[in-house]
């Protein structure tokens, strides 16, 4: 006995969800509206932020080659980032799912339980293992290798970075293979594909709307990042957010910093479109 | 199910030891009793988790943490359980929309939200203020709480709350007696999840707090850009322990799998 | 008067019509049931009468109040979900005490009701218990004693039996009947099962496409059916079209030249009709000795009869004889069809 809901008395969704709408579009679109309108104000290293509006900002954040370099880094760290954990993340989440509990529920708790930690305390964990003295460099010295400059390099920033996307990774191609029947791709075998070959052509299409939600998750977070490169890319390997916290508390280039933060939006924003496009393309031909 | 293979497991482990390295190397150099980085091979020592204790920013931005979690997670909580509601239950013009708003912190980076809150404080005159953090850490939250209260929604079983209905309950009596005791997991769970996010959140509060309502993440980054001690591992080994037994209990509750995976 | 009547009941959704123009008086006391295929608006019209669906047109009188646009929680009518819609988080005892609750009786009244009930549902033992530590039949017994502890004008039943396995399902209808027996409760059951209509119920109402094709008392919905559809959902029969033939005073019916003796019905000679003929009514004879020639194409045991598909030239027709103890004949034997004239009805007719 399941009635239709009923179309609202007309006071009852906004007495219930209005205080909290109210709330979010104070605390969300309103700040977002005066950071572009701050990108647009000039700025005066000697008198601060002006009444005058410009797109010098923007002009020199696409043109200056410092933050040319520091936008490319970002995507290319953000991309690397992405690559390895697409690459680490997706056999994982096959090798979990054919697990047996209970190893499957205790390891799937080691691999996302790090996301309720902290990143500056994974950031630091890094750091530490790293770092001249760092764990890594100790067992390479053991072995008699050289000890390797890690800390402060793109390499430790990427290392981070995926230690801390992985989980990203692992949870959507998880959900996607939960959705899987898991006879396909034994009646794949029973019909005289490889392993190898079930898996490319039987598993593998049903997890890739999962694998391309995962990879564009961890590229935009990554490409976000902001403790990371903080404390392993230190003070010569900036990325975007640390660029942005750099304009804003220490050259106090509000609007700058402001412009740069808006196209970090907008990039993410066009992510999450080209993604909802592909995803509605897919279903259209997969249901018809 | 197929058995995984001698180098599916290799691999399986490599992964696992990845993972687990950086928390592993943090709380076993928080027990050293060198005065450098240093695994505790000498004896264990508890001077470094002293040390914190006695240090007074470290103990005031763990009471800030602890406060704002908590006010940030009942609020929003507050806030995601009557939307949740009316976005479930109810059929009204701009709902999805609404929907959309209320997951929006999702998709924009914490970055851009500290920036433009930042940008709000300066207007407003809010910087320095505790409340006015507490609102952008709700704004940050709720989008798991509300996720979890709408997927406890949506499983309910409906009769029962026509059942309360026929037998002469009205909308609030059936709400309080039926309705939320049967989604109190989901609450609660959500209630959980916005504390732990909200307790670990760095990059929008590094550009929201102000001296006196530093965050514990935040005052953790800004001692290891100056300098690189135990005492550091000990905080992050203590934030380690906070989080595994918020894990714990969210697992034994829920089944931590179930509430994360739902994510995103 | 009648205690609950609906007066040209609908609901329509856009162009469909779920529920078309029902009209029903219901006596007190009496134990009525919906019967019907899905999406024949049984359903639909029950949640009407709870007050859960608004009707688009029509009345719902109850006791001579009009209830048509009452709210649910205002009518004071018990009903039995098909799920049970038992409150997960509360015991057996707080479940059946919440509709009293609701209407605040007195603790120590409430206490004594709710234990009256429990025995009467034989479920004394189970007061404490959560409903997830009960069976299926269990929790149906605690969601009937929810409903009628409150003592309601009209008890309502959405498929109450549907969720029960075979052999649980047969002892719950006559416990089901024994229970309105004894409270006396009004009550109006919604069932796709023929078989459970008829056992339980004073009144059975059939409903194809939202509309009453037939209200009879279950003996003469199922000797007397009023169509075709009716005739074979009701029970199992064998349906013969052919031609109607007068023959002076009797009639008979014309199958491609074969004719079979009918009593007589008013129509006109030349008129196609379709006959309906029970399996129990038809007689296996020896070969030549019946009213039809058949080879028995199939043969099922069926515990306390035996159930035959006899290929004869006017089709296949369904015979039920009763397990007299020795062996029926074979597969592929032949065998006569005998019955009474009387047994061949005239289901419908055109022309007419």
């Amino acid at each position: 006995m399941t009635p239709r809901p009923p179309s609202s008395r007309a006071l009852t969704p906004w007495l219930l969800a209005g205080p909290g709408a109210l709330f979010f579009a104070g605390m969300i679109l309103l700040p977002l509206a005066l950071t572009v309108i701050l990108s647009f104000r000039a700025y005066d290293h000697a008198t601060g932020i002006k009444d005058t509006y410009t797109l010098a900002h923007y002009i020199a954040v696409v043109t200056d080659e410092y933050y040319l370099g520091i936008f490319w880094r970002t995507l290319r760290i953000a991309a690397l980032t992405t690559l390895i954990c697409a690459i680490l993340g997706a056999p994982e989440a096959y090798i979990l799912a054919r697990m047996r509990n209970p190893w499957r529920s205790v390891f799937l708790l080691v691999i996302i339980g790090p996301l309720l930690v902290s990143v500056v305390v994974r950031a630091f964990g890094w750091s530490m293992l790293l770092g001249s003295q760092g764990l890594v460099n100790q067992a390479l010295q053991l072995v008699g290798l050289p000890s390797a400059r890690l800390l402060y390099t793109e390499t430790a920033i990427v290392i981070a970075l995926v230690h801390v996307m992985l989980p990203f990774m692992v949870i959507p191609i998880w959900t996607a293979l939960q959705k899987l029947d898991p006879m396909v791709e034994a009646a794949a075998w029973s019909l005289g594909a490889s392993r190898f070959a079930a898996l490319r052509r039987v598993v593998l299409p049903q997890v890739s709307l999962g694998m391309l939600s995962g990879c564009l998750i961890v590229f935009g977070l990554s490409a976000s990042a902001f403790a990371i490169p903080g404390l392993l890319g230190g003070r010569r390997l900036k990325m975007a957010a640390t660029l942005v916290y750099d304009e804003y508390l220490h050259e106090l280039n509000w609007p700058l910093g402001a412009a740069i933060a808006i196209i970090v939006l907008v990039a993410n924003l066009l992510i999450m479109l080209a993604y909802n496009r592909m995803v509605e393309t897919r279903a259209r031909r997969m249901l018809g | 199910m197929q058995k995984n293979g001698p180098l599916a497991l290799v691999f399986h482990s490599l992964v696992v030891a990845f993972v687990l390295a950086p928390l592993l190397i943090i709380c076993l150099v928080a027990f050293t009793p060198e005065n450098t980085l240093s695994l505790p091979t000498t004896g264990i020592s508890l001077r470094w988790f002293k040390a914190v204790f006695a240090h007074p920013d470290f103990v005031a931005s763990f009471w800030n943490s602890i406060w704002l979690a908590t006010l940030s997670a009942t609020l929003s909580v507050a806030l995601a359980v009557p939307a949740g509601l009316a976005i479930s239950r109810l059929d009204f013009p701009g709902r999805d929309a609404l929907n959309a708003l209320f997951l929006s912190p999702l998709i924009i980076p914490h970055l851009v939200l500290g920036v433009a809150f930042l940008r709000l404080f300066a207007l407003v005159g809010a910087t320095g203020s505790f409340a006015w953090l507490v609102a952008t850490h709700i704004v940050i939250v709720t989008p798991y709480v509300l996720r979890l209260v709408l997927a406890a929604l949506s499983g309910l079983d409906r009769s029962a709350e026509q059942a309360a209905m026929t037998l002469g309950a009205s909308s609030w009596t059936t709400f309080r007696r039926v309705t939320a005791p049967m989604i109190l997991p989901g609450i609660t769970g959500g209630w959980l999840l916005a504390f732990i996010n909200s307790f670990d959140e760095l990059t929008m509060s590094i550009f929201v707090t102000a001296p006196a309502t530093v965050t514990l993440p935040v005052r953790m980054y800004m001692y290891a850009t100056e300098s690189i001690d135990p005492m550091m591992a000990a905080v992050s080994a203590l934030m380690i322990a906070l989080t595994a037994v918020a894990m714990l209990v969210l697992d034994r509750a829920f089944g931590l799998d179930k509430i994360l995976v739902g994510q995103r | 008067m009648a205690f609950l009547a609906l007066e040209r009941l609908s609901k329509h959704y856009g162009n469909m019509a779920a529920v078309d123009d029902v009209a029903l008086t219901i006596e007190k006391g009496e134990f009525v049931s919906l019967l019907g295929p899905s999406g024949c608006g049984k359903t639909t019209t029950l949640q009407m009468i709870a007050g859960l669906v608004e009707p688009s047109a029509g009345r719902i009188t109850l006791d001579g109040r009009d209830i048509t646009n009452e709210k649910p929680n205002k009518r004071g009518l018990g009903i039995v979900f098909q799920s049970y819609a038992l409150f997960p988080h509360m015991t057996v005892a707080e479940n059946v005490a919440f509709g009293l609750e609701m209407r605040r009786v007195p603790r120590p009244e409430r206490q004594d009701r709710v234990r009256e009930m429990l025995s009467l549902v034989q479920l004394s033992a189970f007061a404490d218990r959560y409903p997830r530590e009960m069976s299926g039949g269990q929790r149906q017994r605690v969601a009937i004693a929810r409903a009628l502890v409150i003592a309601p004008p009209v008890l309502l039943l959405d498929e109450p039996l549907s969720n029960l396995d075979a052999k649980l399902r047969e002892e719950m209808q006559f416990e089901l009947r024994r229970i309105q027996r004894k409270v006396g409760t009004t009550t109006i059951m919604v069932t796709h099962d023929q078989a459970e209509a008829l056992s339980i119920s004073d009144r059975v109402v059939v409903m194809e496409q939202g509309r009453m094709t037939q209200v009879d008392a279950p003996y003469r919905l199922y000797e007397q059916p009023s169509n075709a559809f009716i005739a074979s959902f009701v029970g199992k029969t064998n349906l013969i079209a052919g031609t109607w033939r007068r023959e002076g005073g009797a009639g008979a019916v014309d199958l491609h030249g074969l004719r079979l003796e009918a009593l007589v019905a008013d129509f006109p000679d030349g008129t196609p009709v379709t006959m309906s003929i029970r399996p129990e009514k038809i007689l296996l004879r020896k070969a030549g000795e019946g009213r039809l020639d058949g080879d028995i194409a199939s043969r099922f045991f069926l515990g306390s009869q035996w159930l035959f598909t006899v290929d004869t030239p006017v089709g296949a027709m369904t015979v039920a004889t009763p397990n007299q103890g020795e062996e029926p004949p074979a597969e592929g034997a032949s065998v006569g069809l005998d019955w009474q004239p009387a047994d061949l009805r005239v289901i419908s007719a055109t022309n007419r």
